[in-house]
């Protein structure tokens, strides 16, 4: 998956303008777009193929695992566009998250077919966002955080109240879709492997993960996402260039929006599922761990966080009941990681796992040559 | 172009990578008819000669986790002494519950967990209606034994959807029959107001209670959880001049209502459901506030509510002290609560299913040997199940009951009946023994 | 009538409560342009301690004095340990870290104290006065409440205008690199800010406690809350702080009383919405133009 950014980028630190000097930056910008995108559909078809390989060769349960992690990972990737991109924080994702699962519940059953639901799921959660973009576009740093966090927490409320459409605190069951024949032929002609239905999930979620993340990459390297970068950046010289800042921030939001939209409509698929308390603040905690631990703004750093929010529990759970710790105790092991984890990050190696290693590989690679080239390396 | 060629260089090796995968594939179907290796007396998943792998769901952490978190911890401990006790027919029962934060998204990645990684034989216990209510579907389609869910929901009986799954305490509707009907009789010019959890606990319980007493209901008031200020709906009762209080809410909110009933100087004849009067715990809250004002359960005597399993505080009853002994044996060193013995029972209904499907035990044996016997499980519990074929609900009925000092009094025998309008009957199954060690006997003949 | 009273006055309660956990917002933002969001959980954690104190000691007082030097402690460490390495012009870093403070306490709380539920002893009795036959909502633990917000306030108000410290304080938080240049201990000012303020939080956690039950994230609910009670008030003035509280308390009781109480976080959302557009300076901050 690509990510085109820069590789000295990260969290939130102030801009480092000016950073492709000479004859380089005129050719990198003519070429740049094209061959970018290129570069785009060739490592989604890769990814494609490494997502069929994974699937086929491992069991059942794996296979429901990476159908979780690909939700996660399609809104931890429109989170990391938000906050790293952008530079607005937002712990509301997990609430527009909600919006998707409930949009996909309400209109599967009506036999409107999947692609379908969870495109609508996706527009409907775009428009969620740009009201709330629109409320939080004046807002900074912590301000929209709590605003965020107030939205979050509110937001569940509202499907117990209107619980005759909504399911209540029990939740509005989402039927889960069957393979169908034509696709489970085909996973057979290719790996002699049954689909079951954890994986039929799982292929949905990383398709649309793909396609997604495709789209993203695209976004963030035209001129739209530098618009974004510059605004995040500098919004003061963002503005005298021209830039209307709150418009910016919202089409930021409703992007970002969206991705979470559909992330919640493959988590109401894959759950099962859409109630309240599958969409606490945690959620929206765990997502900003994901992007901040992976790397902000990079939506490689986006699949390994959610990666590590799908693999991180069970292991740390082990970890502590072998310790000799309670099962109870174990349990509580998890979360006490993750919060341990984000001050850590934050503090030690700010650009996360995909900044740290790039800006290594950086260093290394350009200190004897220097050639800029190379800067838009391996994501 | 450097970058043009690697863009090409990707291409070539995705479209590599399909050739070859293709390559290995099976590239067409054989006939149908071929498939299924299993054998046909059903699927033995989870069990072998010498083990038997049961797992389950629990918020361990996360706001849910205080009280709840405690119910597995009873179960291991009752498997526990049955596996230091020879097991059941030689095998030993291998228990893995683990954290769902009692959020619908983790219970579907821990079940899935359990199913498919951990191969268990069967789910026991699992908590919660909308968390449970996510791996229903789960369960079903993929045939495992989905026994005794923690919670009083209406959901789990549906033999037709979800063949696998098996209720156990009496659902929320059935128990606030019993109690509507006690009030209505007992306190016929009672001007009652209702204190409900605002899901499904609150709604089962408000449908049941409108049977017998919707002309007497002055007020309706609805907490949710995790909002621990109820003084406005308390207010609200009491400008209602409610003078006897039904609340189906969870123990911490019984503290919190008594609390602030002291505050507004409002007491009324409480009536709590089962899930919210735990003496015990109630009591420990309640007792340790503003030293001196509150000093015990005081508060509690007098209250109103109904039993279907042996309490923590009455080590007089022979379930208990055999639970207590029990967990002496094998528990944490906590003390015995009534969430333990919940677990407990529920150990002792799983060890009781297993003996009925028989010396080799299969998923469908299991679930077939509930249809058919379920009916004449005796244990700790006050009434029978309502298991057969048709119907998956659990213990049909309890027993209304008044709290003096540290112990409970019986307001009358066992009642029993079932959802809608099936009346309450007394109940004519007598009090079941505790079998040697606490641990079921084999079924004798059908 | 009575019910109105009673639930105005129930409001007026938990209101103190959020005022005091708005004030020690409204402190780390005035000492270090951060929102602590780690402030209900620390509060939580220092409330535990103060519940094996009171258990061990029987005296609510003597846990009262440890939940706040604990605070004091608790606060100056995390300054040192952990915001002052964040850097100053990182909002999102601060954020971030202060979110992750917050998940890994509790954790660590339900680790070392268990996730039950437990009751906190009240400082005195939760017994409603009577007037004449009827009983109102106020106890003696209430007006002790209110009591020690009240002392906050004023102490807060006196060392800010009145004292050297506060002075020095506010200085550093409005720039540091001149405070600095005119001799100003900055670093040691942000840490006593840090410090002040979770020292008010774990009261505003005590206060909540007593009476009550306290479970590793009871404090939850107080988050939201108070930080929209800090927003209401302007988040840089600490009488705002305090009117904001008693105000979040009052409507958010009347909601539930009279709405629905499935609607209490969405009113918190609605009024916090409402204050960031129409006033985002909040009621009581004395500079009109300052970005959000």
């Amino acid at each position: 998956m690509a990510a085109p950014v820069r590789p000295t980028e990260q969290a939130g630190t102030a801009s480092r303008s000016g950073r492709e000097p000479g004859r380089w930056s005129g050719l990198a910008a003519r070429l740049r777009p094209r061959a970018t995108f290129a570069r785009h559909a060739a490592l989604a078809l890769l990814a494609l193929v490494v997502v069929v390989l994974v699937l086929e060769l491992t069991g059942p349960f794996r296979n429901s695992q990476f159908a979780t992690m690909s939700y996660y990972a399609v809104a931890a990737a429109g989170l990391t566009v938000l906050t790293g991109l952008n530079g607005q924080i937002s712990l509301g994702h997990g609430a527009l998250m909600a919006v998707g699962a409930y949009t996909t519940g309400l209109l599967l059953p009506a036999d409107v077919p999947l692609l379908l639901v969870l495109v609508i799921a996706a527009g409907v959660t775009a428009l969620v966002g740009v009201l709330v973009g629109a409320a939080a576009a004046r807002l900074k740093g912590p301000y929209l955080a709590g605003a965020t966090l107030a939205f979050a927490v509110a937001l569940p409320g509202l499907a117990i109240h209107f619980d005759e459409a909504l399911g209540g605190e029990q939740g509005l069951p989402v039927p889960s879709p069957r393979p169908p024949d034509w696709f489970a032929d085909a996973v057979y002609f290719l790996s002699a492997n049954e689909t079951s239905s954890a994986k039929y999930l799982a292929y949905v979620g990383w398709l649309v993960a793909i396609v997604a993340f495709l789209l993203l990459a695209n976004l963030t390297a035209s001129r739209i996402g530098r618009i974004w970068k510059a605004v995040r950046d500098d919004e003061v010289a963002a503005e005298l260039a021209g830039v209307r800042l709150s418009r910016v921030r919202v089409l930021a939001f409703a992007v970002s929006a969206a991705c979470a939209g559909l992330a919640g409509g493959v988590l109401g698929v894959v759950v099962r599922l859409a109630a309240p308390t599958g969409f606490t603040i945690v959620l929206s905690i765990s997502l900003l761990t994901a992007v901040v631990v992976g790397g902000l703004g990079s939506l490689l750093g986006a699949v390994l966080g959610s990666a590590l929010l799908v693999f991180l529990p069970p292991a740390v759970t082990d970890l502590g009941a072998s310790a000799g710790l309670t099962d109870v105790q174990a349990a509580q092991l998890a979360p006490f990681v993750y919060g341990a984890v984000l001050i850590l990050v934050i503090l030690l190696a700010p650009g996360g796992v995909v900044g740290t290693v790039r800006a290594r590989w950086h260093a290394r690679t350009t200190a004897p040559a220097g050639a800029p080239e190379e800067r838009t390396g391996r994501s | 172009m450097r970058r043009s060629r690697r863009v090409r260089a990707l291409t070539a090796l995705a479209l590599g990578a399909v050739l070859a995968l293709a390559g290995c594939g099976a590239g067409g179907r054989p006939d149908p008819g071929s498939g299924g290796g299993a054998a046909s007396g059903g699927s033995t998943v989870g069990i072998t000669a010498d083990s038997v792998k049961v797992g389950s769901h629990f918020p361990l952490t996360g706001v849910a986790a205080p009280g709840y978190s405690e119910i597995p911890t009873g179960t291991k401990a009752y498997f526990d002494w049955v596996n230091a006790h020879g097991g059941v027919n030689g095998r030993k029962i291998d228990y893995v519950f683990r954290d769902d934060a009692y959020n619908p998204t983790q219970t579907s990645q821990v079940v899935n967990e359990l199913v498919l990684q951990d191969q268990v034989f069967a789910i026991l216990g699992g908590l919660g209606t909308p968390t449970h209510g996510a791996v229903l579907d789960f369960l079903g389609a993929e045939g495992v034994p989905d026994l005794f869910v923690s919670s009083g929901s209406l959901l789990w009986d549906q033999p037709r959807k979800y063949p696998t799954t098996f209720g156990w305490q009496p659902d929320y509707e059935i128990e606030a029959k019993i109690l509507a009907d006690h009030v209505a009789t007992t306190f016929p010019q009672a001007r009652v107001g209702l204190f409900l959890q605002n899901d499904d606990v609150g709604e089962d319980a408000e449908r049941g209670i409108r049977r017998y007493l919707d002309k007497q209901i002055v007020s309706v008031q609805r907490y949710t959880p995790g909002n621990t200020d109820i003084g406005p709906q308390m207010s609200a009762l009491q400008a209602a001049n409610a003078d006897l209080v039904i609340g189906f809410n969870v123990p911490s909110y019984t503290a919190l209502t008594q609390l602030q009933g002291l505050k507004l100087n409002y007491r009324p004849q409480w009536v709590y459901s089962n899930i919210g009067a735990d003496p015990v715990l109630v009591g420990s809250l309640l007792g340790r506030f503003s030293q001196g004002q509150v000093t015990d359960a005081a508060l509690l005597d007098g209250m109103i509510t109904d039993e279907y399993l042996p309490r923590a505080d009455n080590p007089s009853d022979a379930w208990t002290a055999q639970f207590d002994a029990i967990w002496k044996a094998h528990g944490d060193g906590g003390a015995l609560t009534n969430f333990r013995i919940f677990g407990m029972s529920q150990g002792y209904a799983f060890v009781q299913a297993l003996l009925a499907a028989g010396p080799n035990p299969t998923r469908e044996g299991l679930v077939q040997a509930i249809e058919k016997g379920g009916t004449r499980f005796a244990g700790p519990w006050a009434a029978p199940y309502r298991f057969t074929a048709d119907k998956h609900s659990g213990i049909s009925g309890a027993k209304v009951v008044r709290v003096t000092g540290d112990s409970t009094t019986a307001l009358g025998p066992v009642r029993v009946t079932d959802n809608g309008d099936a009346p309450i009957t007394d109940a004519t199954n007598g009090e079941t023994p505790v079998p040697p060690n606490g641990i079921p006997a084999a079924p004798g003949g059908t | 009538m009575l019910q109105f009273v009673n639930t105005l006055l129930t409001g007026l309660g938990q209101g103190a409560v959020y005022a005091a956990f708005a004030l020690a917002l409204v402190l780390i933002w005035r000492a270090t342009r951060v929102v602590n969001f780690a402030q209900g959980a620390m509060a939580a954690f220092t409330t535990y301690l103060a519940l094996l104190v009171v258990e061990s000691t029987g005296s609510w007082w003597v846990g009262l004095l440890t939940a706040l030097a604990a605070g004091l402690v608790l606060g100056a460490g995390v300054e040192r340990v952990v915001v002052r390495r964040v850097g100053p012009h990182n909002e999102l870093g601060a954020v971030i870290v202060t979110l992750g403070l917050f998940v890994a306490l509790q954790a660590l709380a339900a680790i070392l104290f268990g996730a039950q539920f437990r009751s906190f002893p009240a400082p005195a009795g939760l017994e409603g006065f009577a007037l004449g036959s009827v009983t109102i909502a106020l106890t003696p633990s209430m007006l002790i409440t209110v009591g020690a917000v009240a002392v906050v306030l004023l102490g807060l108000v006196a060392l800010f205008r009145f004292t050297d410290v506060g002075l020095r304080m506010r200085a550093s938080a409005f720039d540091g690199e001149v405070a600095r240049l005119l001799g100003v201990p900055v670093g040691r000012m942000l840490t006593l800010g840090w410090a002040l303020a979770a020292l008010v939080g774990s009261l505003a956690g005590v206060l909540i406690a007593g009476g009550s039950l306290v479970w590793p994230a009871y404090m939850d609910t107080v988050i939201v809350n108070g930080f929209v009670a800090a927003v209401l008030g302007g988040l840089d003035s600490p009488g705002g702080a305090v009117v904001g509280g008693l105000a979040m308390g009052v409507i958010l009781a009347l909601v539930t009383g009279y709405v629905g109480s499935d609607l209490v976080p969405l009113a918190a959302l609605a009024v916090l919405v409402a204050v960031l557009l129409v006033r985002p300076q909040g009621l009581f901050a004395r500079t009109a133009a300052r970005r959000v």
